[in-house]
Parts: structure tokens; sequence; C-alpha cells
């Protein structure tokens, strides 16, 4: 039971990193409609952005989580203003072909500033929590505690704000948000700026327990991709609780069945549950 | 300059060019050349492949490189652990490419566009981590090597650099040969068909799965014997063959020379290669340039070359004749079609 419970709460970890990276997907393809394969890239950079504020500079973790989180938030609506704003009435492989241009771009640029090399980030809380027989480390305790914060941010600037109505009125319906004037272009450049800040955000309180590498964008985003196509593409609350099924799944899979290969889970449930029902767990309405 | 234009979409091109690939050995300057050569066009079957599902069909799929991969595998571990001869073997990784390509597709298919891509990217991942942990089938990350060659039956030596290139030349024509006859049948309208509308092929009665997943089988049989292909040439192969990154240079490769026409896929590849080649420090880093093209090219020149070219050709020829409108509406409408079958 103990087991099971440790491995549950690695699951909650895995599982809100994961949900944070799925909602700026499923946002930006609420709005855009469009399945951005550079938000891997994007997360990537924040990882190394972060690294490089605290490592290189010597900078507070809060200092370089906020940085990161500007500068992705900045590159990723440059992302939509040079690219996808122009693709907006292209066929739909174009955009994404294009969206595979800047995730090889970024990673490419990454790697010739820092190289390959694996890069380990440091954090400032290394305390370990027990719990009775669990541990948690400090630093998970922080994930959990603030992925979710993020989340019910992010629930309250779209529920209770102006400027977080229009996005999700736009997502509902493109054309009955610009019948009562909403502004396209600033909608989308806004969901974009959140989405790379959460990618961001999630990279910095990721890092001090995984690694920081030019690839390590890969496994994450398709993961995300998996979450979204989990909870429906565009929904935000099946965003946070396929994030969650994931972390899951991977953790106890991970200890139950096989550690060689719990990346694997995440693609067969995907592959699993597509072929049962082509449209997603929660989609609404027909293909 | 009409002459020129006149020519280089006539069939005679098509002559000049397989004379071109035939002189290419005689003057190039060095052995080295040649192999870039006949590694280019082991690329350009592997990007024929893509075309058919994604230049004709319209359905973007991120596994190709893992299909090209297993092809590979299939030859390395069939010839290295199993013993057996390299054409069995060869002929071996064009059924495993096209029987995963149909169970992969039977289920993929269903999606669409967006969950398409998404899902082969998935595949694509999946073949990778199988082929990089799954060591007892494998060798996991160590790879295959000292892969056996083609057997030459006593006339030729295919471990030579020359005879090599010939093999690799003829299946390349072979390829771009069944693909002319395929995008000219009612299998490539068909195709055509599906990739302007999937609504309106299926309302003509056009059966969207079949055609598919027909479309989706031959992309992987293409890509399986590239694989194979390539693992006889280099007969070293590792994982690092199934990384996405494989798959995106093969997207660029058709996308430069140009998505959904015939000379495209080898336009493109053989443009990139040598550049690449050109500039070898360059290798590494070719992405910073590679990236930032995709994106260019897609907003400006979506039909890459080829396609650009004919385009531009179809608008010249109209504008020729503009007092017989019907007659260049008609020779437009030619063009056009000229612009899928190039």
């Amino acid at each position: 039971m103990d087991v099971f419970l440790q491995q549950a709460l690695n699951g909650l970890t895995l599982g809100s990193i994961y949900g944070l990276v799925a909602l700026g997907l499923t946002l930006v393809y609420g709005i855009l409609h469009v399945p951005n394969f550079a938000h891997g890239a994007l997360y990537m950079v924040g990882a190394y952005v972060s690294y490089f504020i605290m490592v290189e500079h010597g900078l507070n973790y809060w200092v370089a989580m906020a940085g990161a989180g500007v500068v992705v938030a900045v590159l990723s609506v440059l992302c939509e203003r040079l690219v996808f704003h122009p693709l907006r009435h292209a066929p739909p492989i174009h955009d994404k072909i294009a969206a595979i241009g800047i995730l090889l771009f970024l990673e490419a640029v990454v790697q010739m500033h820092w190289g390959a090399d694996f890069r380990r980030m440091p954090t400032p809380y290394t305390e370990i929590f027990h719990f009775g027989s669990l541990t948690l480390p400090a630093q998970r305790l922080l994930i959990i505690v603030g992925a979710f914060s993020l989340m019910g941010a992010l629930h309250l600037y779209l529920k209770k704000t102006m400027t977080g109505s229009t996005i999700i009125a736009m997502a509902q319906n493109r054309e009955g948000a610009f019948l009562v004037g909403i502004d396209a272009n600033r909608v989308a450049m806004m969901t974009f700026a959140i989405a790379g800040f959460l990618a961001a955000v999630g990279a910095t309180l990721f890092a001090p327990i995984n690694l920081v590498y030019p690839a390590m964008g890969h496994l994450v985003i398709m993961k995300a991709f998996v979450i979204i196509i989990l909870g429906g593409m565009g929904s935000i609350p099946g965003a946070i609780v396929g994030g969650l099924i994931i972390g899951f799944a991977e953790a106890l899979g991970g200890y139950y069945l096989s550690g060689t290969y719990k990346d694997l889970i995440a693609f067969v449930l995907l592959v699993a549950i597509l072929s049962i029902k082509p449209t997603g767990l929660f989609t609404k309405g027909v293909r | 300059m009409d002459r020129v234009m006149n020519f280089l979409a006539s069939p005679a091109m098509k002559i000049v060019l397989l004379a071109a690939g035939i002189l290419f050995p005689l003057v190039a300057s060095s052995e080295y050349q040649i192999y870039v050569m006949a590694l280019a066009f082991v690329w350009a079957i592997a990007v024929y492949g893509l075309n058919i599902i994604t230049g004709y069909c319209g359905q973007l799929n991120l596994a190709h490189g893992g299909f090209f991969a297993i092809g590979a595998y299939a030859v390395g571990l069939l010839t290295v652990d199993y013993g057996w001869p390299f054409w069995p073997a060869f002929i071996a990784a064009g059924v495993i490419g096209a029987v995963l390509g149909f169970l992969v597709g039977i289920v993929s298919l269903r999606l669409k566009e967006h969950y398409f891509a998404i899902f082969t990217l998935c595949v694509g991942f999946i073949i990778y981590l199988l082929i990089e942990k799954w060591e007892e089938l494998t060798h996991g990350t160590l790879g295959v090597i000292s892969i056996a060659p083609p057997e030459g039956f006593g006339l030729v030596d295919f471990t030579e650099t020359i005879p090599f290139y010939y093999l690799v030349l003829f299946f390349l024509v072979l390829a771009i040969w069944l693909i002319s006859r395929i995008s000219r049948s009612l299998v490539g309208r068909t195709f055509l068909a599906i990739r302007i509308s999937d609504d309106l092929a299926q309302s003509l009665g056009i059966n969207l799965m079949r055609n598919k997943v027909l479309a989706f089988v031959l992309s992987t049989t293409y890509a399986g014997l590239a694989g194979a292909l390539l693992a006889g040439v280099v007969r070293f192969i590792g994982p690092d063959l199934a990384e996405i990154t494989h798959t995106f240079d093969v997207i660029t490769y058709l996308l430069v020379g140009g998505i959904g026409t015939l000379m495209g896929p080898l336009v493109g590849t053989l443009l990139i290669t040598w550049i690449t080649q050109a500039v070898q420090s360059f290798e590494e880093y070719r992405m910073i340039v590679f990236g930032p093209l995709l994106v260019v090219l897609v907003i400006f020149m979506p039909r890459g070359i080829v396609g650009t070219f004919l385009t531009w050709r179809g608008r010249r020829l109209a504008s020729k004749a503009p007092a017989k409108q019907s007659a260049s509406r008609v020779e437009n409408k030619n063009s056009e079609e000229a612009g899928t079958h190039g």
C-alpha cells in the first residue's frame, strides 16, 4: 500500500507538469486549430533560459522562473505573428509543417549555444518531508503546489476577466466572437503568450528533478498531445484530467509493469483509445 | 526562354536526367561523390514514398522515418542474426513495411488531419523506443554492424561503390516510373480527390478508407525498401535512424522540391544533399537553416521548386493565348494537371 501511495504521489508530480504543458497546447488548439508541434521546443527553451539565468548568472530560482516565463511568452507570440498568422488561411498541412520548422530551428539554436550535453539544474529546496512512510522531496511538493495554483489562476483569469472571456469566446465560436467585436489578433497573441509562459514555468519546475538537454521537449510534447487527445482537443478541464491520468499511468505502470518501457505507456494508451474511439475520450459532437 | 521551359517540362527531359544519372560516375571527381549521390538516391526513394501519402493523398504521416528504420533493421537483423542473404532480406523488408503499414494504416487512417498527424508522430516514437529498448531483438543502442552487402551472383561486386550506385539508380528509376504510372491512373486521381476534399471524394462514391490505406501501404513499402537499400550501402545502422529528425529531413526534401509533384522529391533531395555536402561543418547545425527554410517555404512557396515552376509555366502559357479565351482555359487546366504529374 505504501509503495502504491508513493507511486501515486510521483504520478501526481508528473501529471501536474504534463497538465501544465498540455494546457498551453490545448488553449492554442482551441483558438487557432493548430497542433503546435513547436510547443515542446518552447518548453525546452524555457528550461534553458532558467538554467542560463540561475546557473550561469547566479540569480534566484524564482527570478529565473519569471525570466524564463517572460522570454518564452515573447518567443511564443513571435511565432504566432511571424508564422501562424500568415498561414491562417493555408491548408491545415502547412501550419503543421511550419510548426515542425520552428521546432527544428529552436532545437538547433539551443544545441549550437549549449551543446548536446545533459545539464543538471540545482534547486534551492533540497529538504525531504516524511509523512509516515511516504517521502516527498520539497521540489516535488513545489511542483504539485505550483502547477495547481497556476491552473487555478488560469481558471480565474479565463472566467473572471474580460480578456480571459474573449479567449473562451473565440474558442467556442470564431464567427460569433468576431460578431461581438473581439479582436482575433489580440486573442491569438494572448493565447500564445499564456501557452509559452505555462510551458516555461512547467519546465523550470520540472528541470531540477530531471535533466536539461536539447531533446528534453520531445517526450513531454508527445505526451501532451496524447493528453489533449485523451481530454478532447481544446478542452481545458480535459487537459488537466488527461495530464493526471497519464501521470498516474506512467508512475504506476513504470513500477508494476516495466521500468524500461514506461515511456511507451502513454503512446500505447493513445493507440488503444484512438483505435476504439477515433475522436478521443471526452469529445463532444461528430468528426 | 519559353523553349527552355518547354524542354524542362517535356518527356525528353526525363531521358536527359536518366542519362545524367548514368553518366554521373564518369564525371564525378571522387568515389566519395558517387557514394553521396547513391545515398541521396536512397533517401529520394523514401521521399517518393512520403509523397504518395502526404503529397498525393494529403495525409501528413510523421512516422515515415520509423518505417524507413524498420526496413533497414529488417535487412540488418535478418542478414546478421539469422544468416539470410541480402536479396530475400530485401524483399522481406518490403513485405514487413507493407504489413506494418497496413496494420498502422487501418487504425490511424480512421483519424482525420491533426489527429492523424499526432497519431503517426506517436507511432514514429514508439518505433524509435522499441528499436532502442528491445535489446534482445535489435541490439539496442549498439546498433547492427557488418550487414551483408547485396550478392552480385559472381557478376558484380556490390561492395564497390560504382556497382552499388547503379543498383540504387535502377531502383530509383523503377520507383519514379511506378509513381508516374500510379499518378496517371484512376487510383492516383482518386488520391488527389481525397486530398482536395474527403467529403467530396466520399460523395463521388470513393471508398476513403480503402484508398487511404492503399496509399499508406504503398508509402511504407517504399520507406521499407529504401531503408533496406540504406542498410546495404552503409552496412551499419543504429537506433538514431528512427529518430524523428529523419522524418523531418524527408519532409524538408519533399517540400523544397515540390509536394505532390512527380520530380519534386528528386529535385529537393539532390539539392539539399549537395548543399549540405558543400558546407560539411554545417551538417550538425543544418536545422538552423532548414527550420526557417521550411517556414518560409510553406508561407511563400508552398508548392516547392517544381510546383512553382509548373504553376508559373501554366500562367505564361495561359497569358500567351489571351485571344482564345476558351483555349487558354483548357490549357490552364492542362497545366494544372501537369502540376500534379510533373
